[in-house]
């Protein structure tokens, strides 16, 4: 038995034994959604089908429903598309590197954090999809063999690279989760009393038995996973960044974007597993599990990588002013200064002063300000996507065509849309899947369960 | 007998043997195997094709030869029956021919393709007038306008002509019996065979009367240059021979008096030791005003005091005319003037021009031009110019008469009173007087939808004429099209009430054949045909078959006499006021007979940069004490405060405004040819009409009032801004260090890298590996910004030539402009780098202030369009290889591959790229404004370049399929490419000769020439993007 120094926190409160675990995962599953539930859900559906709309108003008529122009000619549709896999990005760091790490307490979030990660990076890769002006030729960005002549893709073009980096994220995500869920399938398919239930729940477990190769094989994976997708938490938003940095436009062409997109994409990831786990810890009395020590651990990394984040901000400025390069100089003297000040000091003021009060105990272990903050950092790294994009793009080189941009009720309904389908995701999510890790969760409870500890301490064990 | 005959098939049947017997009764010869396959259960249970498989194929191979059946639509080409010798399906046609709509005229050759007149091009071996604007290179689009009137109307229904032709006959003889006038309004006629025809008319009807009327007119200069010299007509101004060019509010480089003099002005302005040097005293800021060297502002009401200030400073005759009292700044101006008139080097070679329709300023300004001996010289006085005839008190006198009644028959032709005349002259009401009133007219315009008859014309690619535009220059006008609809040209209609039993072509042939005789001049009239101009020793007394002397000198006493009298008579018409009004035209639309043009109307106006509109022009100090606003709103577009303009009397209601820098504080000015109701579609109810303010045939008004009133204007403005920023985009120099500075590098810089390998060239600093430009061909495009006057013939030209998308004021307002080639305007502002570090200004407030532009700005012009870099950024950012370069330097946009991710658009330096934010041709939002979404309009596109769909990317091609023909004409004969051979639609159509494309791996090319000249530089070099365009540095002469 592995015992945990008696100074360390327990990760699992209260005098829980594995059946409790168990029953307590399951519930969300076995018991009816309440009405909350179907409010959130109901709301989350009709922004749904709202952005459904709007995307296919889009493919219909035209991108001129939406309020680019000739200068500007990407805005909302990559800040959400960035905004979107930044945020996947927390999934990831959480599963793979804390694993990696033998950071215990990332089991309690893991799982919800991951389906945040899918289910944002189908929101993230609608974009490059929807923002194309022929997306029935969307086909063209595969290197498909054809019958075109020599025809390839271009393998310099920093979105194919996105192409390769987004649908290998994705997948890679996507087993590293399923593989993590098929012993608590088997959970609930053990559990299950309604026949059709117990069917699905039996072809979603793979027909797992709980033998010890099970597991064996069970933890092998995993690691070779967590192997895989930890290269892929620093190299998608990397690619992401080359999207911008390979570019000529100022205030795109910076060496310094990947090391501060990767910083940004943590740090807005860790702010939306807040946003939901503080949720759903409460609707689903899972304080027990997802603990205050977990939501400082992550206010902890929210403050770190804002940190950065702002070091980077100002790295920017100082590069710029020390390159002398006048463009440079005046797109950064713009952002900060220009008609779009208002979206540079917002972002600034969420992404760089706000996580700083959470060098404050008592703030960090604040459960309402620790929710207000992480809505802010979310949008506070919406705005840094847009400010790199749009108050680059709108004045570049030539002042002749320096344009401003506004959305249109299209480009708003298309970004509440892809919020509603995420919803609607992470809302079945939480009624159909384990919303924890339970089989690994069940594996520290010895060690790191408060009863546990306590017993141990009182040498009573 | 034939029934009962037996045929044998073969000696077995003949001989009735056993085995033919037997085989008679079997129907095949040989046994069929059927039991074989059917009666075998055990193999038929074993095979693999059931029952249910044979139906499968059978219903599948039913269905597929059902699909094969079926047809794609089928679109019917008719080939010829008899194909006409000249006509090759993808070849073009050429065909010379004559421009004039009584304010442009223009010698010029029609691209026809297939029958069909695609493009308007230059005539460059024409003898006068040669070249085309902006109006003319749109003027095709014209013929296709599906709002042309189609079918002669008498009382509001359609009628035959020959019933419209015999009941106009009738009302004019009852006219001529009841001794009421019949009158012919038309706009200037320069055609002598059509005078010719109306003298005939004259003879057979006594009460017959023309009079001529000009929307824009100078009739008051007319009459003075009649009693000066004898001839009805404006002196031929000879730039090219000149110094020094001042002028007073003549807007010359627009067309002003018909007379296209921007070649010669471009010529006098090449960078050197005689280049010349251009003054411009002005009210409004006009397209001649911003290409000045220096530029002063002036209200209308102190021209003549100036002008007569600088008489007094320049003339040698003693004589001083009396001057109001001046503004100090005017008067040291009027000095420096004097002072650089008075230059040796410039006397005899400057010219003083006037605008407007003044005869006292005129008179003043050609005694200046006297005074320094520029007469004969710069202005060619004998060489006159005839494109204004109108004549002001005969329009006042018809206008009398119809009043009182004693008009009969009013017949109008090429002009339209209802709209362009002022409200105070009141044309309707006097012509609901005349009994019999008759419109020919293109289109059921304000005019002639209020006639008895209004009967369709030819357009002038239908028609056949003959031009006298200037002294010794005759021109033909040739149709290139059968016509399109049912019309006929006037003089058709002239002929046969004339009584003349033949047709015009007839009578112009004869008209011809007579005059070349008369003259001894033998020149072909095929050849003449195909050259479009001939230089004949007649004059215009030979030609307008009436009696003219020619003077050219003045007589001193008179001359002094009146100069007093002009003098005083200006002194005591200033009287001010607040405000005064300047009436101007504008590029693109010109006196508004072309409104409907889409193409006119979507080009932005080259100062303004604004399209779809007119506006009132006012100094930012004006708007400022009247609280008026410009204001760019959260997506750039630009949206305008509105006021009322009241001109004696008349009010012009919610007229917007916009804030104009380098307009005269106290003035404010506003274009005509807006605010028509039945051009068409696209034209009708864009901007206010102007004319209905002219209370006489003037266009300045003073003391006019301006109320501000609620609301806002929408502005379609496809820049936002203004100011360079200090940065090196359009690089200029004096001529004064251009032609001292020790190195080029004083006023040319190259941007230098500071690598390990030392300072290097951009292009020699790159991750990129070379593309191969030494073999083949090297496109390469240079654009001289020194004789660019930004007029826009080019971007028309580049419009009309890559059937580039027209969107309308919308998207044009949404920065959604579609121009492949754009002319980006530049005005200094009074914050610069010198400025800021002198004073210590922070960087947040320089640029701030950076932003606005100086009151009296100087104007740089640059036309912008792809830059067909060679390590292009476009390129390497396409996911699909949409964008590639070429072997010859261009890079390339391929439609069908593009997926529209806007990546390269994003990326452009220059922001050339446009994108197809809708279906253009398809979607309704732009039926009204598209023309390809018309059935008539889309006859114009040209059949070599690809109409482009939804979401794809598009850019200037730098005309390859231009290139493309060129190359394989010379294919064809088995030869290389000649300089010259090949060019580009926006180099081919500028007057000023500012663009030069060719190959630079042709040794002896002027585009190579111009590479290596000092004055040339890529536009944002230090990007790195090696540009195949490249810009030769802009030289002011100050």
């Amino acid at each position: 038995m592995h015992y945990e120094s008696s100074i360390r926190e327990p990760l699992i409160l209260g005098d829980k034994s594995y059946h409790d675990i168990t029953v307590d995962v399951a519930k969300p599953i076995e018991t009816k959604a309440n009405k909350s539930w179907w409010l959130l859900f109901s709301i989350a559906l009709i922004m749904f089908l709202w952005g459904i709309g709007t995307i296919l108003y889009t493919i219909g008529t035209g991108i001129g429903t939406w309020g680019l122009n000739k200068t500007v000619n990407w805005a909302w549709d990559i800040t959400n598309f960035v905004w979107w896999v930044g945020i996947g990005h927390a999934g990831t760091l959480i599963s793979a590197i804390l694993l990696l790490f033998r950071q215990k307490w990332r089991m309690s979030i893991n799982r919800s954090a991951e389906a945040m990660t899918i289910f944002s990076v189908i929101q993230a890769a609608l974009f490059p999809g929807i923002h194309m002006g022929r997306i029935w030729m969307g086909y063209f960005v595969f290197p498909i063999p054809n019958q075109f002549g020599s025809l390839w893709v271009n393998f310099n073009s920093p979105l194919l690279w996105d192409v390769f980096a987004i649908s290998t994220y994705f997948s890679v995500s996507l087993v590293f989760w399923y593989v993590g869920l098929v012993p608590d399938f088997a959970m609930i398919r053990d559990r299950a009393i309604n026949p059709v239930q117990k069917h699905i729940y039996k072809i979603l477990s793979f027909g797992w038995g709980g033998k010890a190769k099970h597991w064996q094989r069970f933890e092998e994976l995993s690691l070779v996973l967590a192997g895989l997708a930890t290269p892929l938490v620093l190299s998608v938003h990397t690619i992401v960044s080359f999207d911008f940095a390979t570019s000529v436009i100022p205030g795109w062409h910076t060496t310094i974007f990947p090391p501060y997109f990767v910083a940004g994409a943590v740090f807005s990831g860790f702010a939306m597993v807040q946003t939901l786990l503080l949720v759903v810890r409460k609707v689903y009395k899972m304080e027990d599990y997802i603990t205050i020590q977990h939501v400082e651990m992550m206010n902890i990394i929210i403050m770190v990588t804002g940190s950065i984040v702002g070091v980077a901000y100002i790295t920017e400025l100082f590069i710029a002013w020390y390159s002398g390069v006048e463009y440079e100089q005046y797109a950064f003297l713009n952002r900060a200064t220009g008609p779009y000040w208002w979206a540079y000091w917002s972002m600034m003021t969420c992404n760089v002063f706000s996580p700083q009060f959470m060098w404050f105990k008592k703030l960090r272990t604040s459960l309402i300000f620790t929710f207000v903050i992480s809505i802010v950092v979310n949008i506070g790294m919406w705005f840094e996507r847009f400010v790199i994009i749009v108050t680059s793009l709108h004045r570049d080189y030539l002042p002749s065509s320096w344009s401003m941009f506004s959305p249109s009720f299209v480009d708003v309904g298309i970004y509440l849309g892809t919020i509603g389908f995420f919803f609607v995701l992470f809302l079945l999510y939480s009624r159909t899947f384990p919303v924890i890790a339970q089989a690994e969760l069940k594996t520290i409870l010895k060690s790191s369960g408060e009863n546990y500890k306590k017993l141990h301490e009182n040498g009573e064990h | 007998m034939a029934e009962n005959k037996k045929f044998w098939t073969s000696f077995e049947q003949f001989g009735n043997t056993p085995v033919a017997q037997k085989m008679a009764n079997k129907e095949f010869a040989e046994e069929i195997p059927s039991e074989e396959f059917l009666g075998d259960a055990e193999k038929l249970e074993n095979t693999s094709t059931s029952r249910r498989d044979f139906l499968k194929f059978l219903g599948f191979s039913t269905a597929a030869a059902t699909v094969a059946a079926c047809e794609s639509p089928v679109v019917e080409s008719i080939p010829y029956i008899v194909k006409p010798e000249e006509v090759i399906p993808g070849m073009p046609n050429y065909y010379a021919t004559s421009y004039f709509d009584g304010n442009d005229f223009a010698s010029v050759l029609v691209k026809v393709r297939e029958g069909r007149p695609i493009k308007i091009e230059p005539n460059k071996e024409a003898h006068f007038n040669g070249d085309t604007n902006a109006r003319i290179q749109a003027s095709v689009l014209s013929l296709y306008d599906s709002a042309r009137l189609k079918e002669p109307m008498m009382d509001g229904a359609e009628t035959d002509w020959n019933t419209a032709i015999d009941s106009l006959k009738k009302e004019l003889d009852k006219a001529e019996n009841n001794g009421k006038a019949i009158a012919l309004l038309t706009n200037t006629i320069i055609s002598p065979s059509t005078r010719s025809i109306l003298n005939k008319l004259q003879a057979k009807y006594t009460q017959f009367k023309h009079i001529t009327y000009d929307a824009f007119s100078v009739s008051n200069k007319l009459d003075y240059y009649e009693k000066a010299t004898g001839v009805r007509g404006i002196p031929h101004y000879r730039l090219d021979k000149s110094r020094l060019i001042v002028s007073f509010g003549a807007d010359f480089l627009n067309g002003w008096t018909g007379q296209n003099i921007e070649a010669d002005y471009a010529k006098s302005r090449k960078p050197g030791p005689n280049m010349s040097r251009h003054i411009q005293i002005e009210t409004n800021m006009s397209l001649t005003g911003s290409n000045a060297d220096k530029r002063y502002k002036v209200k209308p009401s102190e021209m003549g005091t100036a002008l007569a200030y600088l008489f007094n400073k320049v003339s040698n005759t003693g004589v001083t005319l009396p001057v109001a009292a001046m503004r100090d700044d005017l008067k040291k101006a009027m000095d420096a003037t004097a002072a650089e008139l008075l230059e040796g080097k410039n006397k005899g070679n400057s010219v003083v021009f006037v605008g407007g329709n003044d005869a006292h300023l005129e008179n003043i300004a050609f005694a200046i031009n006297f005074a320094l001996g520029n007469i004969s010289n710069t202005v060619a006085v004998g060489d006159t110019v005839f494109m204004r005839q109108g004549s002001d008190t005969e329009v006042h006198n018809l206008l009398t008469s119809m009043n009182a009644g004693n008009v009969g028959v009013l017949m109008m032709h090429g002009v339209n009173p209802s709209y362009t005349m002022g409200a105070k002259m009141k044309f309707d009401e006097a012509m609901a007087k005349v009994p019999v009133t008759v419109a020919f007219s293109e289109k059921l315009d304000e005019t002639a939808s209020q006639c008895k008859m209004s009967l369709p014309i030819h357009n002038f690619l239908e028609s056949w004429g003959d031009a006298l535009p200037k002294v010794g220059v005759y021109a033909l006008t040739q149709p290139v099209i059968k016509p399109l609809f049912n019309t006929r040209q006037p003089q058709e209609v002239y002929l046969a009430l004339a009584g003349e039993d033949t047709n015009y072509y007839n009578f112009l042939r004869a008209f011809y054949d007579r005059k070349t005789a008369e003259v001894g001049v033998s020149h072909a009239w095929n050849k003449v045909l195909h050259d479009g101009t001939l230089e004949i020793p007649l004059t215009a007394e030979d030609l307008w078959e009436k009696e003219v002397i020619l003077v050219n000198s003045h007589e001193s006493e008179t001359f002094v006499y009146d100069l007093l009298n002009s003098a005083t008579a200006l002194k005591s018409e200033a009287k001010g006021g607040k405000f005064e009004l300047a009436i101007y035209q504008k590029a693109g639309i010109g006196t508004g007979t072309l409104a409907n043009n889409p193409h006119l109307q979507e080009f932005p106006d080259p100062i303004s940069r604004v399209s779809w509109d007119n506006y009132l022009t006012m100094s930012a100090a004006d708007a400022l004490s009247m609280d008026l606003i410009n204001k760019a709103q959260s997506n750039g577009a630009v949206n305008g405060s509105i006021v009322n303009v009241t001109v004696d009397g008349v009010t012009l209601e919610n007229v917007p405004v916009f804030i104009q820098p380098g307009q005269t504080q106290g003035t404010v000015g506003l274009a005509a040819g807006y605010g028509r109701k039945g051009a068409g579609k696209a034209g009708d109810g864009v901007g206010v009409n102007a004319y209905t303010l002219m209370s006489d045939f003037s266009r300045t008004y003073q003391d006019i009032k301006i109320e501000k009133t609620d609301g806002e204007h929408e502005f379609a403005m496809s820049q936002l801004g203004h100011t360079m920023m200090g940065r090196k985009i359009v690089n200029a120099t004096t001529l004064d260090t251009y032609l001292n500075a020790s190195s080029s590098e004083e006023w040319n810089e190259t941007p230098m890298f500071h690598t390990h390998k030392g300072h290097l060239e951009s292009n020699e600093v790159s991750l990129w590996e070379e593309h191969d430009h030494e073999t083949g061909h090297m496109w390469n495009m240079s654009i001289d910004l020194n004789s660019c006057t930004g007029c826009g013939a080019c971007v028309v030209a580049c419009h009309v030539e890559n059937n580039v998308p027209i969107v309308g004021k919308e998207e044009i307002r949404n920065h959604r402009d579609m121009h492949w080639l754009r002319i980006d305007r530049y005005y200094t502002s009074d914050m610069t780098e010198e400025y800021a570090e002198e004073n210590s200004i922070g960087a947040i407030d320089k640029f701030a202030a950076m932003e606005t532009p100086a009151s009296s700005p100087e104007v740089y012009f640059q036309p912008v369009m792809c830059q067909h870099c060679n390590h292009a950024p476009c390129e390497t950012v396409c996911p699909v290889a949409a964008t590639t370069h070429s072997a010859e330097g261009l890079n390339h946009m391929t439609y069908n591959r593009c997926i529209g991710t806007r990546y390269c658009a994003n990326n452009c330096p220059y922001k050339v790229r446009r994108f197809n934010w809708f279906n253009y041709n398809g979607n309704d939002d732009f039926a009204d404004v598209n023309p390809a979404q018309d059935d008539y309009g889309r006859m114009v596109l040209n059949p070599d370049v690809t109409v482009r769909s939804r979401g794809v990317m598009e850019k200037c091609s730098l005309c390859v399929q231009r290139i493309q023909y060129g190359k394989l004409e010379a294919k064809k004969e088995g030869r290389a490419v000649v300089e010259g051979e090949i060019n580009t639609a926006c180099a081919q159509a500028c007057p000023t000769g500012s663009y030069t494309f060719g190959d630079v791996n042709n040794k002896n090319s002027a585009v190579l020439k111009a590479k290596q000249d000092k004055r040339a530089y890529h536009l944002l070099e230090e990007v790195g993007t090696q540009p195949s365009v490249f810009y030769q540095t802009k030289i002011k002469n100050a």
